[in-house]
C-alpha cells in the first residue's frame, strides 16, 4: 500500500521543483502584468488598478502601425529563411554524407557569438563604405547616395540571418527521418524529380516547415534589437516601444497592455499551425508513452 | 539528363554554399576586426592589423566585471535549471499521470513567447513586491526561468528512445531505487543533460533581452555591449565575443566526440560475439558451474 501510494506520487515530486519555479516566476508574472495593464497613473503619482480596459484600445491604437511592422518584416525575414534554409537543409540531410554533423555545427555556430554583437558585425558589413554597398552601386542596383543601413532591408536582413538556424534544425530532423525507400518507390514508378520533390519529400518534411516557421516567426515578431541597431525609428517595431514605455518612459500600463497585445496575436498564429500541423509535431511530444 | 541533372545538383550544392557563407560571414567579420586598430570610437571600418586588443582584453573600463558576472550567472543558472529540468522531464516521460499533457502544454508556452514578454513579466512582478532588489538576483531567477523549458525539451528528446529494461534488470538485481537511478538510469541519460546543460550555459551568456528587464545597476556582458553600442566599440568587444565564440564551439566538439565514444562503446558490448578459442571472460563462468 505504501509501495504504491509513493509510486503514484512519485511523478508529482519530480515535477514540483520545476513546475513551481515556472508557475512562480512566469505564470504568475503573468498575472501581475495583467493587472498592471489595467491600471491608472503616472511614475510619479504611482498607478492604481481602475480596470481602465481602454488602455488596449487606446495602446492598438496608439501603436498599429508598429504591430503591422512587426508581423510584416516577421513574415517577411520568415519567408526569406525558408528560402534559404530549406535547399541547405535538404542538402546536408540528403548529401553531405559523413560531413552531416560538421555542417549541422556550423549551421548552429552563429549561436556561439554573443547576439549583440553579431547584429552589429552587420553594422560593419552594411556600412555605408563597405563592400556591399559600394559593390551594389558599381552594378547600378544602389545609387550613388543609396545606403542599406537605417532601412528596412538591413533589419529584415538582421532578423532574417539572426533566426535562420531555428528555421534550418526543425528543416534538417524532419527531411532526416524521411526513409529514403520512399524516395526510391517514388522514382521506380517514373516519377521525375520535380515529381517526387512534391509528392513525397515536401509533403514528409512539412512538421520541419511549420515547426521551423514557428520558432523564426515568434521569436522575430517580438525582436527590437535589429530594428534598433540597423534601423532607425521608422523601422520600429512592436518590441521597441514596449522595451522603451517600461524602461524609458515609464508607462507600464501601456507597456504591459502592449505586451498582452503581441502574445495574443502571437497565440492566435500557434494555435492556427497547430491546427494545420497537429500538436505532437509542434510540442515535439511524438512517441511518448500514452 | 543525366548533364541536366548534374547541372541542377551543381546549383543546388552552390545556393547551400551560399547560405552557409551568410550565416558565417559576420562571425568571419567579429574575427576579423578583433584584430583591428581602429581609427575612432566605432569598430566599424577596418584601418590596420593590431594584438593590442587581445594582448589587453580587460582594457576597457568594466568590461572585466561585466563579463565575471554574465559568467556567475550563466554557471548558476544553468546548474539550477539544468537540475529542476531534468527532474521535470523524467515525470513527464517516465509516468503517466493525470494532468500530464496540460503540463506538456505548459513547459512549452514560455518558449512560444516573446522575449520581451517575459522580461516585461517578470518585471511587473518584482516591481509589485518591491523585492528582491532588481539585480542579481533577479537576472539568476530570471535565467532559471527561460532555461528551464528548454532543458526539460532536451533532455525529454534523450528519455524518450530510452530503454526501461536496464533498470528493470538493475532492481531484479537488488538494487535500490536511488541505486538504479545513480548507476544506471543517470549514466544514461548523461548526454542529453549534458547538451541541456551547455544549451542552458549559451544561453544565459547570451541573453539581453530578459535581463534588460530585471538588470537593475547590474551589468552583464550583452549588458555592457548595449550600452556601448551608442558610445563607442572598441575592438575589445570582438576579442571578448571571439573568446566566448572558441570556447563554446571547443566545449561543443568535446562534447560531440565523448559522446560518440561512449556511444561507440556502448554499442560493442551487448552482442559482442565471443569468439570460441579465446577464454570466456570470468563474469560468465559462475553460470556454467
Amino acid at each position: 500500500m505504501a509501495s504504491r501510494l509513493r509510486k503514484t506520487s512519485l511523478p508529482y515530486v519530480l515535477l514540483l521543483p520545476g513546475l513551481g519555479f515556472l508557475l512562480l516566476f512566469f505564470a504568475l508574472p503573468l498575472v501581475y502584468m495583467a493587472l498592471e495593464s489595467l491600471k491608472t497613473g503616472t511614475i510619479d503619482t504611482g498607478f492604481q488598478l481602475t480596470w481602465e480596459f481602454s488602455n488596449y484600445t487606446e495602446a492598438l491604437k496608439n501603436y498599429d502601425e508598429q504591430f503591422i511592422r512587426s508581423f510584416e518584416y516577421a513574415g517577411l525575414a520568415t519567408l526569406i529563411a525558408l528560402l534559404i534554409g530549406y535547399p541547405l537543409a535538404y542538402v546536408i540531410a540528403f548529401r553531405a554524407g559523413r560531413w552531416r554533423n560538421a555542417l549541422l555545427l556550423l549551421v548552429i555556430v552563429p549561436f556561439f557569438v554573443t547576439y549583440l554583437i553579431r547584429t552589429l558585425s552587420w553594422e560593419t558589413i552594411l556600412s555605408d563604405s563597405g563592400i556591399v554597398v559600394n559593390t551594389l552601386q558599381s552594378i547600378g542596383i544602389l545609387s550613388e547616395d543609396g545606403r542599406l543601413l537605417d532601412t528596412t532591408v538591413s533589419v529584415v536582413a538582421g532578423i532574417t540571418y539572426n533566426y535562420l538556424p531555428f528555421m534550418i534544425l526543425p528543416l534538417y530532423a524532419s527531411l532526416e527521418r524521411i526513409d529514403p525507400r520512399m524516395l526510391e518507390a517514388g522514382y521506380d514508378l517514373y516519377g521525375r524529380r520535380r515529381d517526387v520533390f512534391r509528392h513525397v519529400t515536401l509533403p514528409l518534411s512539412m512538421p520541419g516547415v511549420v515547426a521551423g516557421t514557428l520558432l523564426t516567426f515568434i521569436p522575430a515578431a517580438g525582436d527590437f534589437i535589429n530594428a534598433q541597431l540597423l534601423g532607425t525609428p521608422k523601422q520600429f517595431m512592436i518590441g521597441n516601444v514596449i522595451q522603451s514605455r517600461y524602461l524609458v518612459v515609464a508607462d507600464y500600463p501601456t507597456a504591459a497592455a502592449l505586451s498582452f497585445l503581441l502574445m495574443a496575436f502571437m497565440l492566435i498564429i500557434v494555435l492556427i499551425w497547430a491546427r494545420i500541423a497537429g500538436t505532437e509535431a509542434l510540442l515535439g511530444t511524438e512517441g511518448e508513452r500514452a | 539528363m543525366t548533364l541536366r541533372r548534374r547541372g541542377l545538383d551543381w546549383l543546388l550544392n552552390a545556393y547551400a554554399g551560399l547560405a552557409l557563407i551568410y550565416l558565417l560571414l559576420p562571425i568571419g567579420v567579429i574575427l576579423a576586426f578583433s584584430f583591428n586598430n581602429p581609427v575612432g570610437r566605432f569598430n566599424f571600418i577596418w584601418n590596420e592589423f593590431s594584438l593590442d586588443a587581445w594582448k589587453h582584453p580587460f582594457a576597457v573600463e568594466g568590461i572585466g566585471s561585466a563579463l565575471e558576472k554574465s559568467l556567475q550567472i550563466a554557471a548558476l543558472s544553468t546548474i539550477f535549471a539544468t537540475i529542476l529540468g531534468t527532474l521535470t522531464a523524467l515525470a513527464l516521460v517516465r509516468y503517466e499521470f493525470k494532468g500530464r499533457s496540460p503540463v506538456n502544454f505548459f513547459i512549452f508556452i514560455p518558449l512560444a513567447t516573446p522575449e520581451v514578454v517575459l522580461g516585461a513579466a517578470l518585471l511587473s512582478q518584482f516591481l509589485n513586491w518591491g523585492t528582491p532588489q532588481l539585480g542579481f538576483a533577479t537576472i539568476l531567477i530570471a535565467h532559471i526561468m527561460f532555461n528551464l523549458s528548454f532543458v526539460v525539451i532536451t533532455v525529454r528528446s534523450r528519455l524518450i528512445g530510452f530503454d526501461r529494461s536496464l533498470e528493470e534488470a538493475a532492481q531484479d538485481l537488488g538494487a535500490t531505487p536511488w541505486e538504479t537511478f545513480r548507476l544506471v538510469t543517470l549514466p544514461l541519460i548523461m548526454p542529453g543533460v549534458v547538451s541541456a546543460a551547455l544549451l542552458a550555459f549559451a544561453l544565459s551568456i547570451d541573453d539581453f533581452v530578459i535581463t534588460n528587464f530585471n538588470s537593475g545597476s547590474t551589468i552583464t556582458f550583452p549588458l555592457f555591449v548595449w550600452g556601448a553600442a551608442r558610445v563607442a566599440i572598441p575592438p575589445q568587444i570582438y576579442v571578448i565575443a571571439s573568446m566566448i565564440f572558441l570556447f563554446t564551439v571547443a566545449m561543443m566538439i568535446l562534447t560531440v566526440w565523448q559522446q560518440r565514444r561512449a556511444e561507440r562503446m556502448a554499442a560493442v558490448r551487448p552482442d559482442e560475439p565471443t569468439a570460441p578459442d579465446e577464454p570466456t571472460p570470468a563474469v560468465a563462468e559462475p553460470a556454467t558451474a
